[in-house]
């Protein structure tokens, strides 16, 4: 597994092999391989790199959501001291647009015209960061400013609304239609109707995107980047920079998280570009500020809810509209209206569905992938509907949802059938019956909305509590097979054996390398297992999202352990000269090689010798379909999982200030493979759900971000994430790995709506948008 | 850009002078996230870390305070909380820990920004700021004359700030800030009250919720005549308070809140705050709570 | 225009270093890039998240908001100057040992900050905690592992001494 000769110099703090602490398998807590350097500070961020003699790059970026670019004159930057190179459109060696999706709608740089304020036009390479962007401002753009194209709405229905881009301003318009709509409102005893709206929320990963491109000797690149899925960056930089796939080599560098926002291609044809054209290493780092508008966001939402039901409760029909804001390119707003549309109404079940959800271009800032995409901004809507239902019907929360509570067996909108457990109503009753925080505290400020701010010594402060359900479809849906693939080679190094585990996916943070280790240990046996860092040189893993490379790349580790494993077995029977089906059920235990019949056999090392064993597989999950472009029908979803939170709230009413004071979360994650890494996702996932619910948004006014900073962009601290207490299920899916369910996205769908629920609790109020502001409490305008 | 780095007060006037477009900085909390963010570029800086007299503080014989310009967040909290308690509440909500250790009172005024957390109670506690220059000396400012525009003050450019001087509290001392989550915001608003018992005065400082930080000298002086100092607090008195404090601000709508609510908010926070401290003062004794 | 450049001396992680930078650069460039400790990370170039934390005399700052030359003549601890040698500090065990990280960007600038809490208080109670690290952002986490790192690393400190 050495890297192919590209003949190009390595960088200093390169990703290497790390040896993973600890001997636990599947279902133990073993620590994170990347542990130790992190705390360490000595695991290498992509903004880590350096290299002799590399350029610094910068990109010139657009100042207005919409304006034809006259003309480009790059002779004073070309001039200015230190500077290597500038480079626009005209340079792009290849095709001039990439893309998720193949929808190869994103020009590289800009060419003619700018669709969003950010959008890239320039490049500049130099000696310092600072040089480049002295000379970046040398480069004199003459543009002719338009009007923004901004209003969603307009993009959807109005045919006069002049267009964005060439592809036309709805990027994907998908019905859902089940039973009669019309017929089942004649019978409503009961009508409940809402409008929600969503903001657009950003990941606000903590290290900004960066990279490192270096030219290689056989004119291709190495690239060291943070990204979510290489593979499919490879797919859009190769023909953009118009070489083969084989001469770009990709090396995962480390990840300062990402949520989504390291789906898309940032820095990583641009550095590429720069270094071909200096034939010099280049290194690009985004500030803070860049970084809002170096990755899309969450789509923000506008949604129109009506439920009729019965009396008791029992919803007869649903009539939704879901519009989502996309901005300039389509990014991955396909997928994100594919999950809005089939997750529509939730874990529900209705018998009469009309949902249509839109996907539409505007000048706004583009938005794409982000935790739990498309069934965030539904689960607030549906979530919200429940507990409107429940006023109307006069009955409690809980109950309004157990009653219409999808089960193992019922359909999801889309007519497919849950195949796998689905325990919801226990669940919420779970959830209820958890203890209750104890009552307020005014004795002490920092227990109050406002804290140490010392808004309220007690007044105006009412308590409230609200439930969510989250309902997410795991691995891509719609007939993708986004399948993942692991090489795993067994051998002795020491007198002992290690398992070498090697692919493609991107650990992010989320803990993938700790779950590699596992597997490995417990197929085959091993204590010793040592991760390979991920690049190009295995096959695709497909996507760091989804919350899928448990699943999938998990899988994908399984099988290839398994077939080194059959490998060591057949080579026991050759060691013991006895011919492998008669030495009865083989495994491998504790470094031995166990005959269910005749106990150990030998050791695995004794077995191994000199061998070296080493195999490669792919995993696919079962396949799917796409979803009926006029029903919306269809076994889209690979699998489901689901969270309930209970959010137990304080608000200060008088100022509208919120305190959450504790969020509870049960959760079914069909088999839990590392406790502690997965408490961790539950809580992480949590978090960002209260940032959407009460503080999370960028604010944007005639297509321009007022708040590109962490300074008004704000994301919860310590101060504002509450305790959490934890229920954690384990009803297996059959179709999955050990039964595992994915479980990194479910708790942000859930723990928003259950905080808003909270909070009218508190307040009566019907707020109806997030993040709740202070003013929408105080009916302050 | 040129970097200045006096070791003592005079050679930093004499710095001043000489280039008075210089931008002085302390704790470089607020003047960096600026030069970071390539919002500003000046073509020198002034670096008073390194000016030993502007980290401390003193008794003056008048017995007001004198709180040099570089004493950090952490240490007027910790040295003199209790002798400025409105002002230590307000340093405590500023940033973060980190930025409590570096960041300064003195910054703070530098930078005259509305929503600067220590303008309030400076006003409420009548606070002077002295300032000084090579050429003219010192000059004392009152602080309700020291903010002149957004982000402006009264400062002259060859004018560097010594310190600020106020007296210890006399009487009970709130600040309040309202911020949408609970660690590292700016104040969307904020109210500061001080009690004056031997004047029968109660002041007041209004931030972030005008171009620049203000009294609400109209509540002011309505207490000054309404108040009556040995009874219970009369709920239209309160009130009455409330609106006019809410009338002296002249907020706008921003990312951070509306002008709406901002207004709203204020009427809210000066009622609270001159609750707590009316019952601190008729309680007899001035405690902090904590945080 | 050539500019000027300061010969500074800084003593990092015990030893020191002479370094020359011009006026402007940050004490969190010239730690990651002319020193090559890039286990000090920049977040937001704003002072809000607290990546950036080092200790400064012992006192957690930001980097991102300190000139380099303002730290001349004084002690830097970075997160590689937290370690006994060889031996990761009762902090780093923590962190590592109650998955108080995920992408661990945050993780050096809580693993400072956290120091230098324990430091003055060995035994902070829950609220202690919170406020002494509200000035550290963590996106991954939702802080409730790093909060049982933090007791954690109290009791490790005091088995230890």
């Amino acid at each position: 597994m050495t890297r192919t000769g590209s003949g190009s110099a390595t960088p200093v703090r390169a990703p290497r092999d790390i040896a993973a602490p600890g001997t636990g398998g599947v279902g133990d807590s073993p620590l994170r391989p990347d542990g130790t350097l992190k705390v360490k500070g000595e695991f290498a961020y992509s903004s880590d790199l350096w290299i002799d003699g590399m350029l610094w790059g910068a990109t010139l970026r657009s100042p207005h959501p919409r304006a034809k670019i006259v003309s480009i004159d790059v002779s004073a930057a070309l001039a200015h001291p230190g500077v290597s190179a500038v480079l626009t459109h005209e340079d792009v060696p290849g095709r001039k647009h990439f893309g998720l999706d193949h929808t190869w709608d994103q020009p590289v740089l800009a060419a003619g015209e700018v669709r969003h304020q950010g959008e890239p036009i320039a490049l500049v390479a130099a000696d310092h960061p600072e040089t480049a962007r002295r000379a970046m401002e040398k480069i004199r753009i003459e543009y002719e400013v338009l009007e923004p194209l901004t209003d969603a709405r307009r993009a959807a229905f109005d045919p006069a609304y002049p267009q964005v881009q060439p592809r036309g301003n709805l990027a994907r318009h998908q019905p859902v239609r089940v039973g009669d709509v019309e017929a089942a409102k004649a019978r409503a005893e009961v009508v409940v109707s809402g409008e929600y709206r969503v903001g657009i929320q950003d990941q606000a990963f903590l290290g900004p995107e960066s990279g490192l491109a270096v030219p290689a000797e056989d004119g291709g690149v190495d690239l060291y980047v943070a990204t979510q899925w290489m593979h499919n960056d490879l797919k859009q930089i190769a023909p953009c920079l118009g070489l083969p796939e084989e001469k770009i080599r990709m090396t995962l560098s480390g990840v300062g998280g990402a949520f989504g926002g390291r789906e898309d291609l940032s820095m990583q044809i641009h550095a590429a570009m720069l270094a071909l054209h200096t034939g010099r290493p280049v290194k690009i780092v985004y500030n803070r500020y860049e970084s809002f508008f170096g990755h899309v966001h969450r789509h923000p939402a506008e949604m129109r809810y009506e439920y009729g039901a019965t009396k008791d409760g029992r919803i007869l029909y649903a009539d939704v509209e879901i519009l989502l804001d996309g901005g300039a390119y389509t990014s991955a707003t396909m997928n994100v209206v594919g999950n809005a549309a089939s997750l529509g109404v939730g874990p529900y079940v209705i018998p009469n569905i009309k949902i249509d959800a839109y996907g539409v271009y505007t000048n706004n800032p583009p938005c794409g992938a982000m935790r739990g995409f498309g069934a965030v901004q539904a689960c607030f809507a549906y979530e919200s509907m429940m507990d409107k239902l429940a006023e109307a019907c006069g009955l409690d929360p809980v109950t309004v949802r157990q009653v219409n509570a999808a089960s193992q067996g019922s359909e999801l909108a889309t007519g497919q059938v849950i195949w796998a457990p689905l325990p919801m109503a226990e669940m919420l009753r779970q959830a209820r019956e958890l203890p209750m925080p104890p009552p307020l505290d005014a004795s002490d400020i920092r227990n109050l909305p406002g804290g140490a701010s010392q808004t309220t010594h007690g007044e105006g402060v009412r308590r409230g509590v609200g439930y969510g359900v989250g309902l997410k479809n795991i691995c891509f849906s719609e007939g993708y097979d986004d399948y993942s693939t692991a090489r795993v080679r067994l051998e002795v190094i020491g007198g002992e054996a290690v398992a070498l585990v090697h692919t493609a996916a991107a650990e992010v943070g989320q803990g993938l390398v700790t779950l590699e280790a596992q597997i490995a240990r417990t197929e085959l046996g091993v204590e010793r297992v040592v991760i390979h860092p991920a690049d190009n040189q295995v096959g695709d893993a497909g996507s760091s999202s989804a919350s899928r490379q448990s699943y999938m790349t998990g899988g994908a580790v399984m099988t290839a352990c398994q077939a080194v494993r059959e490998g060591v077995f057949a080579l026991a029977a050759a060691r013991l000269d006895r011919p492998l089906d008669t030495l009865g059920d083989l495994s491998l235990v504790g470094g031995k090689v166990v005959s269910e019949s005749a106990g150990v056999l030998a050791a695995i090392e004794d077995v191994l010798g000199d061998a070296v064993i080493e195999e490669t597989r792919e995993y696919h999950h079962e396949p799917t379909t796409g979803m009926d472009p006029v029903t919306g029908r269809g076994d889209s979803h690979t699998q489901l999982a689901l969270c309930v939170h209970r959010a137990v709230v304080d608000v200060d009413v008088e100022l509208g200030l919120v305190k959450v004071v504790e969020l509870a979360a049960v959760q079914d994650v069909g088999k839990i493979l590392n406790r502690l890494s997965l408490e961790g996702q539950i809580h992480g996932g949590t978090a960002q759900g209260l940032g959407l619910a009460v503080m999370e948004e960028i604010v944007v006014s005639d297509g321009k971000v007022r708040n590109p900073s962490f300074t008004d962009y704000l994301i919860p601290t310590i101060l504002d994430m509450p305790p959490m207490r934890l229920e954690i299920l384990e009803n297996a899916d059959p179709r999955a790995p050990y039964g595992l369910r994915g479980a990194g996205e479910p708790p942000t769908l859930s723990s928003t709506p259950a905080i808003v629920a909270a909070i009218r609790d508190a307040t009566g109020l019907a707020l109806t948008r997030v993040p709740v502001r202070p003013e929408h409490i105080t009916g302050s305008s | 850009m040129d970097f200045l780095r006096p070791t003592t007060w005079a050679e930093a006037l004499a710095a001043k002078a000489d280039r008075p477009e210089a931008v002085p900085i302390q704790g470089g909390t607020d003047v960096m996230v600026e030069l970071n963010f390539d919002l500003h570029r000046p073509a020198a800086l002034l670096d008073l870390n390194q000016v030993a007299e502007l980290a401390e503080w003193t008794s003056e014989e008048d017995g007001r305070l004198r709180v040099g310009a570089g004493v950090p967040y952490v240490r007027l909290i910790a040295e003199l909380g209790n002798r400025l308690p409105g002002l230590a509440q307000a340093a405590r909500t500023v940033g973060s820990p980190q930025i409590r250790n570096r960041g300064t009172v003195g910054g703070n005024l530098g930078a005259a920004s509305p929503a600067g957390d220590s303008h309030p109670p400076l006003l409420a506690g009548d606070a002077v700021i002295e300032v000084e220059s090579a050429a003219r000396g010192v000059r004392m400012i009152p602080a309700a004359e020291f903010y002149v525009g957004v982000k402006r003050s009264a400062l002259e450019p060859d004018e560097l700030i010594r310190a600020f001087r106020m007296s210890p509290a006399t009487g009970p001392q709130y600040f309040s800030k309202v911020g949408t989550r609970n660690a590292m915001v700016i104040a969307v608003c904020s109210f500061a009250i001080a009690l004056h018992p031997a004047e029968r005065r109660v002041g007041t400082g209004i931030g972030s919720a005008a171009p620049t930080p203000r009294r609400a000298l109209a509540a002011e002086e309505f207490l000054a005549a309404e108040l009556d100092w040995d009874a219970r607090l009369d709920p239209a008195v309160l009130a009455r308070f409330g609106e006019l404090a809410a009338e002296a601000a002249s907020p706008i709508d921003d990312v951070r809140g509306t002008a709406d609510y901002r207004r709203h908010a204020i009427g809210v926070m000066a009622r609270r705050t001159l609750t707590w401290a009316w019952n601190e003062f008729r309680s007899g004794h001035f405690e902090r709570r904590a945080g | 225009m050539p500019e000027r450049v300061h010969e500074i001396t800084l003593t990092v992680n015990g030893t020191v270093r002479r370094v020359a930078v011009p006026g402007r650069r940050l004490l969190s460039d010239c730690l990651r890039h002319d020193l090559g400790l890039t286990g000090t990370h920049v977040g937001c170039e704003h002072g809000v998240c607290g990546c950036c934390t080092v200790l400064l005399d012992g006192e957690p700052v930001r980097s991102c908001l300190t000139f380099a030359v303002t730290a001349d003549g004084h002690e830097i601890t970075t997160v590689e100057g937290l370690a006994d040698g060889e031996r990761m500090s009762p902090v780093q065990r923590a962190f590592a040992e109650c998955h108080g990280l995920q992408c661990g960007f945050c993780t050096p600038g809580f693993l400072c900050t956290v120091t230098a809490l324990l430091r003055e208080n060995p035994a902070p109670t829950d609220e202690e905690v919170l406020e002494g690290i509200s000035g550290n952002l963590c996106r991954c986490t939702g802080y409730q592992n790093i909060i049982k790192a933090v007791h954690r690393a109290a009791e490790l400190t005091a088995e230890e001494s």
